[in-house]
């Protein structure tokens, strides 16, 4: 799950996606942290990032496309938690 | 109007307009921001006029058939197109496409699956491979529907996508860049790559359209 979180500051992850669930599809490296970097720091250590897919069924309640359609977005490490099930 | 007026008289008349304002002359916020820290690294040497103006030049030669050298490589050999897929920056910079830091994923239309960009936050595009972006592509309403409702945008740019056909979007939130490769046009079997390029537009590359017919 993407964190619920609204803190301040140069933050990559959209406001749609947060709280939202889905699953990895893959890990895209570590790059240092943009909102670190945003402020002239370092951005270290590096955060791994990953792709994570979500089905816009879970993302808009009222998605008027196909069930099976897709959203994938890259969220940071410290953005997610893991869920004992995947969906 | 006729075509044999009085030349003269019709000199004269054009004259009485004013001269049309550049686009670009209000000096708002940002541009004033720009403006100052230009100025400045050039002041202090960290960059001269003529780097800047080399910078611009190189990104406004950047056109979709750098990314359209690509898809047409990968259409025409299949191991080509497992690299690409696998690890985009390094298939650019195999068929000499310089893409410098870019990290590029590549991903492929299939019979089942289209896919579309967008970057929701601001304005995150393959630069190195298409140019600059499109105004659309970094509008608020392209932005914030493409997500939400991409079978309705895209058909408003013509593309109909079957309802057994699923839409992937991919919103660039962060360090990767995105490249759509669209699906091959039948009837090109026996084409040459460079002929196939032709058929590959930066909108099919972006994911709003689908590779030109043959």
């Amino acid at each position: 799950m993407v964190r619920e979180a609204y803190p301040i500051g140069h933050v990559r992850t959209p406001y749609y996606i947060r709280g939202k669930h889905g699953v990895i599809e893959r890990l895209c490296g570590a790059f240092p942290n943009p909102e670190e970097l945003a402020y002239a720091r370092s951005g270290q250590p590096a955060q791994p990032l990953y792709r994570v897919r979500f089905l816009q069924r879970d993302v808009w309640p009222d998605y008027a496309g196909q069930p099976l359609d897709v959203v994938e977005v890259e969220i940071y490490q410290h953005w997610l938690e893991a869920e004992e099930h995947a969906r | 109007m006729s075509h044999d007026h009085d030349h003269t008289e019709d000199h004269a008349h054009v004259h009485r307009y004013p001269p049309r304002p550049d686009q670009d002359d209000t000096l708002t916020y940002y541009r004033a921001m720009e403006a100052a820290v230009r100025e400045l690294l050039i002041d202090k040497g960290v960059l001269t006029a003529e780097d800047v103006r080399r910078q611009v030049e190189n990104m406004d030669g950047r056109n979709a058939g750098l990314g359209a050298k690509m898809v047409a490589r990968a259409w025409i050999d299949s191991a080509y197109k497992q690299r690409m897929l696998a690890n985009g920056s390094e298939a650019a910079e195999e068929i000499g496409l310089d893409v410098g830091p870019l990290k590029l994923v590549v991903v492929e239309n299939t019979p089942t699956v289209h896919n579309v960009i967008v970057c929701t936050l601001c304005s995150c595009y393959p630069r190195m491979l298409l140019g600059l972006p499109p105004d659309w592509y970094k509008s608020r309403n392209y932005r914030s529907r493409v997500v939400r409702e991409p079978r309705a945008v895209l058909a408003e740019f013509g593309t109909v996508i079957p309802d057994d056909v699923l839409i992937r979007v991919h919103d660039s939130t962060a360090d990767m860049r995105y490249l759509v490769a669209p699906r091959r046009p039948q009837g090109t079997e026996n084409w040459g790559e460079a002929e196939l390029a032709r058929l590959v537009t930066r909108d099919s590359m972006i994911g709003v359209a689908l590779a030109d017919p043959a």
